[in-house]
């Protein structure tokens, strides 16, 4: 029993590896470039997969392109730019500043300042201080001075 | 007792929330990216024709009318869908809808035409998918509306079936006729 699951998870493991594609570079340094560009760029058919990570034909295409790009000698910053112009905001996982992403970017400082003002409100709060009149002041001395009444 | 207005910060954060909530339930389907090319002229290409391989085509051959480019493939379901909707559009109505053949085999291209009747002037062979990721494409069928100087005014994503002819495309391309028949 040990041994057939053992077989069937390398079964599926090798099924894993034939699917990803293997593009020959020739040097260590543009494998590492290309590698971090598929882990960034997501596939814009799925909702949430990088390139490196999704079978979908599109991310095939793309993976071969950015492979192109790299042997004609394009710079990281072209190559997102060439898909941002194409597939927009939707394929960088890492969303330019924007009309659009602008929320993204500033909506953390957004709160952080919120939560600020109101922990400052509530550090700084005077505690209440209830009105009572002369004669329940009278009562309370009274009680103070005698301990009883 | 006095009103206290903190009273009011977990119903303006509720607010927001809805605000939120109902613009991102309003982006019904979040594979529908917006297209970054509207309004930018259809990309450069040069491809082979898929029924005359010797001929290769151009953007300039999409340029001249209004017209639709729609991007196909055999091994796309839904193609098969919209196909009875754009052969109608092609013999009631005088658009030219041309074909971007996308990662397919010639033959099989060229069978299935055979078998369900061609609706395009012509296809090209995109076997490569270059044009389709010059088009920002993600899947097939997707069909964009070109203007008379090959400039894209509309896409749509999926099926072309009647409704989406009759309430989507069919509006843009009688405004773009009216511009440029008036």
């Amino acid at each position: 029993m040990a041994r057939f699951l053992l077989a069937m998870m390398f079964a599926v493991s090798i099924n894993c590896f034939a699917a990803i594609d293997a593009y020959p570079f020739p040097d260590e340094q543009l494998q590492q470039r290309y590698d971090g560009l598929i882990a960034e760029l997501r596939c814009p058919q799925c909702l949430n997969t990088n390139l490196a990570g999704s079978d979908a034909m599109i991310a095939q295409d793309l993976r071969r392109e950015v492979h192109r790009m790299l042997l004609d000698g394009h710079t990281d910053d072209e190559i997102l730019a060439f898909m941002h112009e194409r597939y927009g905001d939707f394929i960088l996982y890492r969303p330019r500043l924007g009309a659009g992403t602008l929320v993204l970017w500033l909506g953390p400082l957004l709160l952080l300042v919120l939560a600020g003002l109101v922990w400052f409100r509530l550090a700084h709060a005077q505690p209440e201080v209830l009105a009572i009149n002369t004669e329940e002041q009278a009562r309370l001395d009274k009680l103070l001075k005698d301990g009883g009444v | 007792m006095t009103f206290n207005k903190s009273l009011l910060i977990p119903l303006g954060v509720f607010a927001l929330l809805v605000v939120f909530l109902a613009l991102g339930f309003r982006l019904q389907n979040p594979h529908l990216l917006p297209s970054v090319l509207i309004d930018k002229p259809f990309p450069e290409f040069e491809l082979k024709d898929l029924r005359e391989t010797g001929l290769l085509r151009t953007v300039a051959d999409l340029t001249g009318e209004v017209s639709l480019v729609n991007v196909w493939a055999t091994w796309c379901p839904n193609c098969l869908v919209e196909h009875p909707e754009l052969l109608r559009i092609s013999r009631e109505t005088d658009l030219p809808i041309y074909g971007v053949n996308y990662n397919d085999d010639n033959e099989k291209a060229l069978g299935w035409l055979a078998r369900h009747e061609n609706p395009y002037e012509f296809s090209v062979v995109d076997d490569k998918g270059t044009l389709a990721i010059d088009l920002g494409v993600y899947g097939a069928p997707e069909t964009f509306v070109l203007d008379t100087r090959g400039v894209i005014r509309f896409r749509h994503v999926g099926p072309v079936t009647p409704e989406v002819w009759r309430e989507t495309l069919l509006p843009v391309v009688e405004h773009l006729q009216g511009i440029s028949g008036g």
